[in-house]
């Protein structure tokens, strides 16, 4: 167990090692960041001064461990556009993100799970055939599009949500949080409901595709032999077999969560990482750009290791071995 | 042929299921749309001649104030909404189809090369797919358009980059099974050249999943193009596709003018709908196990 | 005589799917005295486990009882509410399945599991249950009980998991146990452990045992009574001697000759010639003819009832075996 932790610790650290060359390699392709630091009308000396300052003069390994060394050490430069710490701006924006993602996810879970789980049971009911193809439509939907009928809806013809930022905040442990205020939760709604939507769709497909295979077992039908109910098979032999799936697609969920909620977050006006990153490519805002894509790799590696932890947790099986 | 197809056990499944003949009618009706698109409205959006100001954020024609001529109403141009969402299908299926077909032919290629020499150029392709498969596909498309700027060639490029994994990955390992198998073994005992090999025996025995990956990534191209457009890191204003459409209507969204990015929002809906509904149906009849 | 224990009248379950009904179980009556072992024998497909299913109620849909009584100790199952039969599985019959590979559920504990039994069926506290639980993988030869109640069931091997499934079946101390295939899945060496083991639990408890089965060898080692099914119909039923030495029905005959025993063989190993017919499409008449050496014309214009042949055994053929032919 250890062993095998170990293991996968220096694979994360291997996966970030990759992670930290190709973005190093693409930001080299992503325009010339000097111009974003100079003045319109600077001299030719003064364009080749900021450069050096930059370090954009250096051949590319050499930029490449001065990037690397930066960043061991937690500094990533200095926002073009902000003149703050590319990390900081990055760090005060990500607790709105994690707020929309986090609750976005229990959103989908929520309605996802039971729905799947009933789907999968009753496999040939008209519910579930009409929750199936819901799921579908689900899949089929553009997130964006989904956000501006929610707001033309909601917003602009009943008046009944905000359509923009992050209402009232509170500050907890250090950071400014929307969810401790009733009317952080007002603006919440929206967005997050817009976000889950797709994750909604997967994890119910999932879930049920799950249950389908699980009612199939053995165990379940020699547990409705010892005399448990159906509604007890499913619930307590079925649902967490069918669940180890789910597990995984969960964690990859929260991946593509944050990545869609840079669309969210321009719809709503979100004040996250998603607003910043977009607005940080227009302006070609390259250290908060890194920042972003490292704290990503970084979440998502984690993620994908806590999952495989988590599964020997659920399953018995993967313990031993 | 024919008959021995039509007699088959698909044909068959395929007439007992709603949901796949839907999927089927909802895509032969978009196929029409694409390639006689333009000959079914009167106006061609993007010929300014043809524009009327006058005629601009007209509503829907069974509104008051609606024009028979613009059945969905008009944009902000006086451009026939339903003109603009014909051509902005076009854009939209185009760059789905033709990304997949791309996406498919390098990730294939990338799949057989890994599978069938090993050794080195497998060790790397597959780590650079493990890493990129770290990402989701809608960020590393959304930052190689940031770099690239926005174009139709540009999306082309992103959303290959993206979509070959899936392909080199399937087709790896199936490459590895055929080759094990016999039949292969003794054709390379008996001296047939790699690409006969290839060509014979490995590219045909890995097409059948291919097609249901091949199916639904359309659909999936089609909403990330959508997305990237809607963040104006997509294709050009001159070549507007569904999601550009969309983006245009949400900065009026806010005074009402909502059929101007609800219409084009229900197309790429009942489009990609229409895919994942077949391609549903294609992975329950070619590939049960990918269920 | 008393009242047997289960007393199956006519019982027909069919499966109702898009290619037609499937009369998986067609008519079948038989009667299970108590402490008696009933081997139920038949092909694979002939329906033997749909009979086990029907008893307990778990014939889930498309299929359907459609027919016939359950009577279980005077009170008829085929009545009896969802409510009633969740007190019926598990307290009154009990039933082991084919794979103890496949019968637990992988991510409970085995104690887990084995309680789940007596929470459900008897009053018992948390510490009398996990004693009761200890006693009884003792009883069917688990040693380290104790520590064995917190292990899993991927930690056994096949012959220890099926002596946990017995063991969960015989927990609450039903009056009627039905054995589908238990032993079928495992090693041969273990196979005539876990006959043993089953036996002698059953006769110690005084409890009645339907061993569903393919293999007459094991009915011949274990049962008292023994009824033969042929697509979803009793062929021939009746004591086990009997039986065994003088079948009546061509088929039996066919399933003793294909026994690899010395004991009961003749001079040759024989295979019945032929294969099930489509179930979905039984033809008029005896469904066994095609297959059977005795077959006439008659055979396939009237379909044979079963007929009393004398000492409890009942056949249904119209050229039984030990009469001309």
């Amino acid at each position: 167990m250890l062993g095998y932790t170990l293991k996968r610790l220096l694979q994360m650290i291997v996966v970030l090692g990759a992670v930290s060359v190709i973005v190093f390699l693409m930001m080299s392709f992503t325009g010339d960041p000097v111009f974003m630091v100079v003045p319109i009308d600077a001299t030719e000396a003064e364009i080749a001064q900021a450069r050096r300052i930059l370090g954009l003069d250096r051949s590319m390994p050499e930029q490449y461990a001065i990037f690397l060394k930066g960043m061991l050490q937690g500094d990533f430069g200095r926002s073009y556009v902000f003149r703050e710490p590319a990390l900081d701006l990055i760090l005060e924006r990500l607790p709105a993100t994690l707020e929309i993602v986090v609750v976005a996810m229990l959103m989908s879970a929520v309605v996802a799970i039971p729905l799947g789980v009933y789907a999968g049971a009753n496999p040939g009911r008209t519910e579930s055939r009409a929750i199936m193809t819901g799921s579908l439509v689900g899949i089929s939907l553009p997130s964006f599009w989904v956000g501006m009928m929610l707001i033309f809806l909601f917003a602009v013809k009943w008046n009944v949500f905000p359509s923009s930022g992050r209402g009232d905040t509170v500050e907890v442990m250090g950071t400014r949080w929307s969810i401790f205020t009733a009317d952080g939760w007002h603006h919440i709604i929206l967005p997050s409901l817009t976000l889950s939507l797709g994750t909604m769709a997967i994890l119910l497909r999932i879930t049920r595709a799950g249950m389908m295979e699980v009612t199939r077992q053995d165990y379940m039908k020699f547990a409705r032999a010892k005399g448990v109910s159906r509604r007890g098979v499913l619930y307590g032999h079925g649902l967490r077999n069918a669940l180890i799936p789910v597990v995984t697609i969960f964690g990859l969920q929260l991946g593509d969560l944050i990545a869609f909620a840079t669309i969210t977050e321009t719809i709503f006006a979100w004040p996250g990482l998603g607003k910043l990153l977009i607005d940080s490519i227009y302006r070609a805002d390259r250290p908060v750009i890194v920042v972003y894509l490292m704290l990503v790799a970084t979440i998502f590696v984690v993620i994908n290791f806590l999952v495989d932890i988590l599964y020997t947790w659920i399953d018995p099986r993967i313990r031993v071995k | 042929m024919t008959a021995a197809f039509l007699s088959s056990e698909f044909v068959h499944n395929y007439r007992r299921n709603p949901s796949a003949i839907a999927g089927s009618a909802i895509l032969v009706i978009f196929a029409v749309i694409v390639t006689l698109g333009p000959w079914l409205v009167w106006q061609d959006p993007y010929d300014i001649a043809s524009l009327n100001l006058l005629d601009s954020y007209k509503p829907p024609m069974w509104l008051p104030g609606g024009d028979a001529a613009y059945p969905l109403g008009t944009d902000g141009q006086g451009r026939d909404l339903l003109a603009a969402i014909f051509y902005g299908t076009r854009v939209s299926v185009m760059i789905g189809l033709t990304a997949m077909a791309f996406s498919c032919l390098l990730g294939t290629a990338a799949g057989i090369l890994a599978g069938y020499y090993g050794g080195v150029i497998d060790s790397v392709l597959m780590r650079i797919a493990d890493v990129q498969l770290s990402f989701p596909s809608m960020l590393i498309a959304l930052f190689l358009m940031s770099a690239f700027g926005t174009g139709v060639d540009k999306v082309l490029i992103a959303l290959t980059a993206v979509g070959w994994v899936v392909y080199a990955r399937t087709v790896r390992g199936q490459t590895l099974s055929e080759i094990e198998k016999e039949y292969v073994q003794a054709a390379r005992v008996a001296g047939l050249s790699d690409t006969k090999i290839i060509l014979r025996h490995i590219l045909p025995n890995v097409t059948t999943p291919l097609i249901v990956v091949a199916t639904v990534q359309v659909g999936t191209f089609i909403l990330i193009e959508a997305s990237l457009s809607f963040l104006g890191v997509g294709v050009p204003i001159t070549q507007p596709s569904l999601g550009l459409l969309i983006k245009n209507g949400f900065d009026v969204l806010f005074s009402g003018l909502w059929w101007t990015s609800v219409f084009p929002g229900l197309f790429i809906m009942a489009l990609v709908f229409g895919i994942n509904l077949f391609g549903d149906f294609l992975r329950d009849e070619l590939n049960p196990r990918l269920k | 005589m008393t009242e047997a224990l289960l007393q199956v009248e006519g019982l027909r379950t069919h499966f109702h799917t898009f290619s037609g009904t499937v009369r998986a179980v067609d008519g079948v009556s038989f009667a299970v005295g108590r402490g008696e072992i009933m081997g139920l024998v038949g092909e694979s497909g002939g329906g033997k486990s749909v009979v086990g299913f029907s008893l307990l109620g778990l014939i889930d849909p498309p299929g359907r009882i459609e027919g016939g009584t359950i009577r279980f100790d005077g009170e008829d199952l085929t009545a009896a509410g969802e409510a009633r039969m969740r007190r019926i599985r598990g307290r009154e019959i009990a039933m082991v399945f084919q794979d103890p590979m496949t019968s637990l559920n992988p991510l409970h504990t085995v104690g887990r599991q084995m309680d789940e039994v007596l929470r459900l069926h008897t009053d018992l506290d948390a510490a009398a249950r996990r004693a009761r639980s200890v006693e009884m993988l003792e009883s069917v030869g688990i040693s380290r009980a104790a520590e064995r109640l917190s292990a899993y069931p991927h930690q056994f091997s096949g012959g220890m998991r099926q002596r946990v499934v017995i063991a969960i079946a015989l927990l609450a101390s039903p009056r009627l146990i039905v054995a589908d295939e238990p032993t079928t899945a495992l090693d041969v060496t273990i196979q005539s452990q876990i006959l043993k083991l089953m036996r002698r639990q059953i006769r110690e408890r005084g409890a009645s045992m339907i061993l569903i089965t393919h293999d007459l060898a094991v009915v011949a080692e274990m049962a008292d009574h023994i009824t033969v099914l042929y697509c979803g119909k009793v062929v021939e039923r009746g004591p086990a001697d009997t039986v065994l030495r003088r079948p009546a029905h061509p088929y039996t005959r066919g399933l003793i000759d294909s026994i690899p025993n010395p004991a009961l063989r003749k001079e040759r190993l024989n295979q019945i010639p032929g294969m099930v017919p489509d179930i979905r499409n039984l033809p008029v008449g005896c469904n066994f003819r095609d297959r059977c050496p005795r077959a006439t014309a008659l055979c396939a214009e009237v379909e044979p009832a079963l007929q009393d042949r004398g000492s409890g055994q009942w056949a249904a053929c119209h050229h039984p075996l030990d009469a001309a032919p």
